[in-house]
């Protein structure tokens, strides 16, 4: 998987981003951008307002000053660069991955067919001339011109170009698998493809949309925190402005001595105060979530839905390829009484010969195995004719010269015994009872309507899931494990995997029910999908990750899709989700903590001069008012670049439980928060001494 | 001699063991149950449900059940408006008193309906026995009843899942004051009563002096010994939060407070209430592990720094070392300590205590003169006010402003484990951050403006009557304590003049409505709000993590905005007493 990622997403190159976010954080200095943030706005009030005194001072000849004021606003302007270029770097990498996007995104010309059949006479048009409903037709090396779905014709299609995964993809009029991406490329054959996608809207385009613009929507729990940010800047101002009159007041009506403050102290006192810390990572903490999301090669429709990833606490997870190995093995032969087991295995291959599915070939493979020369014996089926397996009779076979064969299941089995007038032996219940209450798939062999005995199909459950389950337990998240098995094996199997609940025998129908039942009781609902039928079931759920190998309905009804076509994705995805909003959290109560530091720092300077008394204050031992107020200012700026790195990785994740996750990151960024600046600033005092 | 942190324990002791059974009766009268308190006053209630035409079950939603108490509010200011301007005019004024002035009679009507019962007035020589009883007292149980019903309408949004109605306020305040107030008031009136502190309406008693002086060039022989309803109108004074006295020297008055008994159960009853609410909170969420996170964090918050009050009140004045006073903590120097302004029957130590109670408790009474007390001990008043009234805060809006910091802290503890936060199954979103910050925000904002526009102007420096650092600190409590409704003075500041009565009145008034308005709101969005099941993965809101969180919030959140204030005023005057004594040895 990691060689696809890295095709996804180019590999960083790191100098050059680096370069690119520097040139960028200086053009983002103008007013309409700074505006857009309103923490960092005030900053860049206080940055114009104090270049402003730096010429005041400049003029009216006080180089002492003008040098505390030009190394005050330097600071200043550095703490502004710094914010834009954590946003730039983060916008960077998702530039690098448009870009390549974009390439796939040529224009191309379609052949729009007058009707749909692959020899119907076309037109030439370009790719955004279509429209729902036109059919083109696309054969061996074109390229694909929008979204659609397959309607006649077999084709292998190079998926590359949005997937990563350079191996090629069949693509087939109806069915699972009748979905093709725009942008993709026909390595072989043709296709007649129905468009569904207004040009501009395409899959394609979602995507490029999404990777650009995810800094301009903001999602909920940014809003949130967004306001809460504007609350406190917003008092701070005020805290700032209102010490004016104070220091005024005491200078002139109660110490009768000292100067009253600088606005130059004042606005490096705001500026330390206000939450600039994840002000200026914000932005680049979201772009960096999708960015987390699509190295996992999972593409979001929304950053809501990033979010709502976070908040899942019911996983729908499908037994097959999640919690199983894609398909059941033949495990053993069980052969009524008066059957010898080596008849039974004999027929069940010769029914399954001509089954190309996982199931028919593990019954051939274990027949081989066990029954070398009574296999010989019976033959193959040449002169048969094959009975594939369909939807109506739930059975498959072989018709051979006056032998039918046929394997299938159990009451699918009864009643086709029952039509033939054959017989139904009495321990055969009691054998297909046992196999499935052990979680095994029981299927019903019979010749000429007799049955033989039954074909035991097992799940082999992944190694390693159990685990992860219960990890997830452990985060207070329930997984409920969706099969079409019946309910016994389906409890045999959700016991062995170690889930919470399982749906069995699942229809679409009873997915949606579910989801509503949860919804209902307030839980949040992640889901795995791709067929059109489980789209409704798609739409409901909160969190609902398509395959891309899915249905375009399937697609659309999704938030997610899933490039891999990783079943056990879902389970990352949750982890993202949740890493993005515990980088916010933590660094907005590090940001906020940092504020204690600051005020032992900037207050004690600032008005030692009117009350010397006030120099107790200073518990740093800072070496002089200026080092101190230049030094949290420093500090206050230096953190922004120092936590960039953090801010784009996510702070570290593990599945805990909420009170230890808790505990610990208020240890780390609560606590940790306080001390820091204390240490941080006094160092830079002592560099600032030394030099 | 009784030691101040025996009394302290004994004072928090009693309110949690009589506040968790009230609190339990509580829940059960606002939950309409039928049990013996209901059985025996419903008839009662009923009439007055059928005097007002109000129908018990008709439910309001968050704007109704706010213009409602908006309305309700309006009344109650015009009336007592009118009273007191026209006071000279109405009975019982048997001392002949003038009309307030209208800026006075403003300032009176905002403090007294905002339950701040600030007093920029002396009781015994401005008000008649009317404006007391059926102005002052009466707002007393008004103003106290109403800030409980907005806490219990919040409580009614936690509680309630996907409804819209927060309960009727006319019902709840008819509760309040029948099931509540009244009762509770009686049994503490009828103690203060035997205990000495008159129920008059008789006029004031002229006392002739067995030992006439001369005080400056006037013959003193005899004194004014003021009277008046004053048992009635303690207890409800200290029970409601309000704080507001019959006299000006409020429960250092013997009158007020007889006895150490007396001034010990006043300040069991002004934390009674507010504690009592915490256990309700529990009943009602049906989360008793809610009452334990938020008495733990009111406690966290208020032990230390009562402490600390008392600790340097007793440690005494550091200038007075080596001019051989003794300050010595002896029964003969009433307890010792700082004694400037403290009521011998009570001592340096209690007076803190009682001064960290009434700031803290939002009912501003005081048994001794603030402004005398020791610099720290000061900055503990104003720090109790500032950190937004909510150890243990004021009659049911210490604890909604309790909630709305725990609503902070649940958002980034939310945050923090990766999950939108949510509190009692309700999520926090950004309508309930925003209402929560609208609240939160208001506070600062008129208490640094007031004193930032108070220094800068001379009406407003024409106040003080110290000096120094000392003078500021005055105005800064001048707008601390209006502004959350506190109501306790610091004194040293001629308050009745136009600009503060202008002023404070605007700081009550604003502190009182824009911080517990947007708060009934987000109230009204919780009750509309889907109940989420907890699990391993949700934020539980309680255990000793989460209340050094909220804790923590409070501090960084809110008080933290008050330290460059704090640091020109009461730490500025410390501290240059600690230089002036290291100079002089």
């Amino acid at each position: 998987m990691n060689a696809k990622a890295a095709h996804a997403v180019p590999t960083v190159a790191w100098d050059r981003l680096a370069q690119a976010a520097l040139i960028d954080s200086i053009r983002k200095l103008n007013l309409r951008h700074q505006l857009r943030n309103p923490v960092m706005f005030v900053v860049y009030v206080g940055s114009w307002l104090v270049l402003a005194l730096f010429v005041r001072d400049l003029v009216i000849h006080k180089p002492a000053l003008a040098t505390f004021t030009g190394v005050v606003d330097v600071w200043l302007w550095l703490t502004l660069l710094f914010a834009n270029f954590s946003e730039s770097l983060a916008e960077g990498q998702g530039k690098a991955q448009a870009a390549s996007l974009r390439q796939a995104r040529k224009e191309v010309e379609a052949k729009r067919l007058q009707e749909v059949r692959e020899d119907s006479p076309f037109e030439m048009v370009t790719g955004l001339a279509l429209r729902p409903g036109d059919h083109v037709l696309v054969g061996a090396g074109d390229i694909i011109p929008s979204d659609g779905e397959a309607v006649l014709g077999v084709a292998s299609v190079d998926e590359s170009a949005i997937t990563g995964e350079s191996a090629p993809v069949i693509r087939e009029g109806a069915g699972d698998r009748s979905a093709v991406t725009g942008g993709t490329k026909v390595l072989s054959d043709w296709l007649v493809v129905r468009i569904t996608a207004q040009p501009g809207e395409t899959f394609l385009d979602r995507m490029i949309t999404m990777v650009e613009g995810a800094s301009r929507r903001k999602t909920p729990n940014e809003i949130a925190l967004g306001i809460l940010l504007v609350v406190l800047t917003l008092v701070f101002l005020v805290v700032t402005i209102t010490l004016f009159p104070f220091s005024w007041y005491s200078v002139h009506y109660a110490a009768h001595a000292g100067r009253v403050v600088g606005i130059t102290v004042l606005v490096a006192l705001l500026v330390c105060l206000i939450p600039t810390t994840i002000g200026a990572l914000l932005p680049a903490i979201g772009i960096a979530g999708i960015m987390r999301l699509l190295r996992a090669n999972v593409v979001a429709t929304s950053g809501r839905a990033i979010e709502a990833a976070g908040d899942v606490d019911v996983l729908f997870l499908d037994k097959t390829g999640t919690i199983t190995y894609g398909n059941r093995q033949a495990a053993a032969f069980h052969a009524v009484t008066g059957v010898a087991e080596a008849r039974l295995a004999a027929c069940a291959r010769q029914a399954s010969l001509a089954d190309g599915t996982p199931e028919g070939k593990s019954i051939v493979t274990l027949a081989g195995a066990r029954f070398p020369q009574e296999i010989a014996a019976a033959g193959d089926t040449k002169g048969g004719v094959l009975v594939p397996f369909s939807a109506d009779t739930r059975m498959s076979g072989v018709d051979l010269p006056g032998r039918q064969i046929r394997k299938g299941a159990p009451d699918a089995m009864r009643q086709w015994v029952a039509k033939a007038g054959g017989t139904w032996p009495d321990g055969l219940d009691r054998i297909v009872d046992k196999v499935a209450s052990g979680g095994a798939t029981p299927l019903v062999v019979c010749e000429d309507g007799v049955a033989l005995g039954v074909v035991e199909l097992k799940d082999i459950v992944k190694s390693g899931i159990r685990e992860r389950f219960a990890a997830l337990r452990t985060m207070g998240i329930r997984t409920v494990m969706v099969t079409g098995d019946n309910p016994l094996t389906a409890r045999a199997i959700a016991t062995e995997a170690g889930v919470d609940d399982f749906i069995a025998e699942a229809k679409p129908e009873a997915k949606l029910a579910r989801i509503q039942e949860y919804h209902k009781e307030g839980h949040m609902v992640a889901m795995t999908g791709d067929g059109t039928n489980d789209a409704p079931a798609l739409a409901q759920a909160d969190v609902a990750l398509c395959m891309a190998s899915g249905t375009q309905a399937a697609r659309e009804a999704a938030n997610m899709v899933d490039l891999d076509s990783n079943p056990t994705k879902l389970l990352e995805i949750v982890g993202i989700g949740k890493q993005l909003l515990i980088t916010r959290g933590s660094l907005t109560t590090f940001s906020v903590a940092n504020d204690v530091a600051k005020y032992f720092a900037i207050i004690p300077a600032a008005f030692v001069s009117t009350y010397p008394a006030l120099g107790a204050l200073n518990i740093m031992h800072l070496s002089s008012p200026t080092h101190a107020i230049l030094a949290a200012v420093i500090f206050n700026a230096v953190i922004i670049p120092l936590l960039i790195p953090l801010a784009l990785r996510g702070v570290r994740y593990r599945a805990a439980a909420a009170k230890d996750l808790l505990r610990r990151n208020i240890w780390i960024y609560g606590v940790g928060g306080i001390i820091a600046p204390f240490v941080g600033i006094k160092l830079i005092d002592m560099f600032l001494t030394w030099i | 001699m009784t030691s101040p942190v025996e009394t302290l324990i004994a004072v928090l002791m009693a309110a949690i063991l009589f506040g968790m059974p009230l609190g339990a009766y509580m829940a059960r009268i606002y939950g309409g149950e039928t049990f013996w308190a209901t059985r025996a006053l419903r008839p009662i209630e009923h009439f007055f449900y059928r005097l007002g035409g109000i129908h018990p079950e008709d439910e309001m939603d968050w704007k109704r059940y706010a213009i409602a108490l908006l309305f309700f509010n309006l009344i109650g200011t015009l009336f007592l408006y009118g009273l007191l301007l026209w006071q000279h005019k109405l009975p019982l004024n048997p001392e002949h008193f003038a009309a307030v002035t209208h800026a006075l009679a403003f300032n009176t009507a905002a403090s007294f309906v905002t339950n701040t019962n600030w007093q920029a007035y002396g009781g015994e020589s401005t008000m008649s026995y009317l404006s007391q009883m059926l102005g002052l007292a009466v707002q007393n149980f008004l103003s106290a009843a109403t800030g409980i019903v907005i806490v219990l309408a919040i409580i009614r949004g936690i509680v309630r899942a996907k409804s819209r109605h927060l309960g009727n306020f006319w019902v709840d305040m008819t509760r309040t004051v029948l099931y509540v107030l009244l009762p509770l008031s009686v049994i503490l009136g009828l103690v203060l009563l035997e205990q000495g502190a008159p129920q008059t309406l008789g006029a004031y008693v002229e006392a002739h002096l067995i030992a006439p002086f001369v005080s400056g060039k006037a013959y003193v022989t005899h004194q004014t010994i003021a009277l008046g309803p004053v048992a009635s109108q303690e207890a409800i004074k200290q029970l409601g939060n309000n704080g507001g006295g019959f006299f000006n020297a409020n429960s250092a008055h013997p009158f007020e407070s007889p006895t150490a008994f007396t001034n010990y159960l006043q300040m069991v009853a002004m934390i009674l209430i507010p504690i009592a609410l915490v256990f309700m909170f529990g009943y009602m969420t049906k989360d008793r592990r809610q009452s334990t996170m938020i008495l733990s964090a009111m406690l966290v918050l208020f032990v230390p720094l009562a402490l600390a009050s008392m600790h340097y009140d007793l440690a005494a004045n550091p200038l007075f070392h080596g001019l051989g006073l003794s300050q010595a903590h002896t029964a003969a120097n009433a307890g010792g300590g700082d004694m400037v302004g403290v009521e011998d029957r009570f001592g340096a130590g209690s007076s803190a205590l009682f001064g960290s109670v009434a700031t803290a408790t939002s009912t501003g009474a005081a048994n001794s003169a603030y402004d005398s007390f020791m610099p720290l001990s000061g900055l503990v008043n104003l720090f109790f006010m500032q950190l937004g009234e909510t150890a243990f805060g004021g009659v049911g809006t210490g604890l909604a402003t309790m909630l709305a910091f725990v609503i902070f802290a649940v958002f980034l503890g939310g945050l923090m484990i990766g999950r939108t936060p949510e509190y009692l199954g309700k999520k926090i979103e950004s309508f309930e951050i925003k209402m929560a910050s609208l609240s939160i925000l208001v506070m600062p904002l008129l208490v640094l403006i007031g004193t930032a526009v108070a220094t800068a102007f001379a009406a407003g420096r024409a106040g003080t009557f110290n000096p120094g650092a000392h003078g500021f600190s005055e105005i800064l409590y001048a707008f601390t304590s209006p502004s959350n409704n506190n109501g306790s003075a610091f004194g040293g500041l001629s308050a009745d003049t136009t600009f503060y009565n202008v002023a404070t009145g605007l700081c009550m008034l604003i502190g009182r409505y824009w911080s517990y308005l947007p708060l009934l709101a987000l109230g009204g969005s919780l009750a509309a709000k889907q109940r989420l099941p907890a699990s391993a993965g949700t934020l539980g809101a309680h255990g000793p993590l989460f209340v050094g969180l909220v804790v923590g919030v409070i501090l960084l959140i809110g008080a933290l905005n008050f330290f460059p204030a704090l640091g020109l005023g009461p730490i500025a005057e410390q501290m240059t007493h600690v230089h002036a004594l290291a100079a002089s040895k």
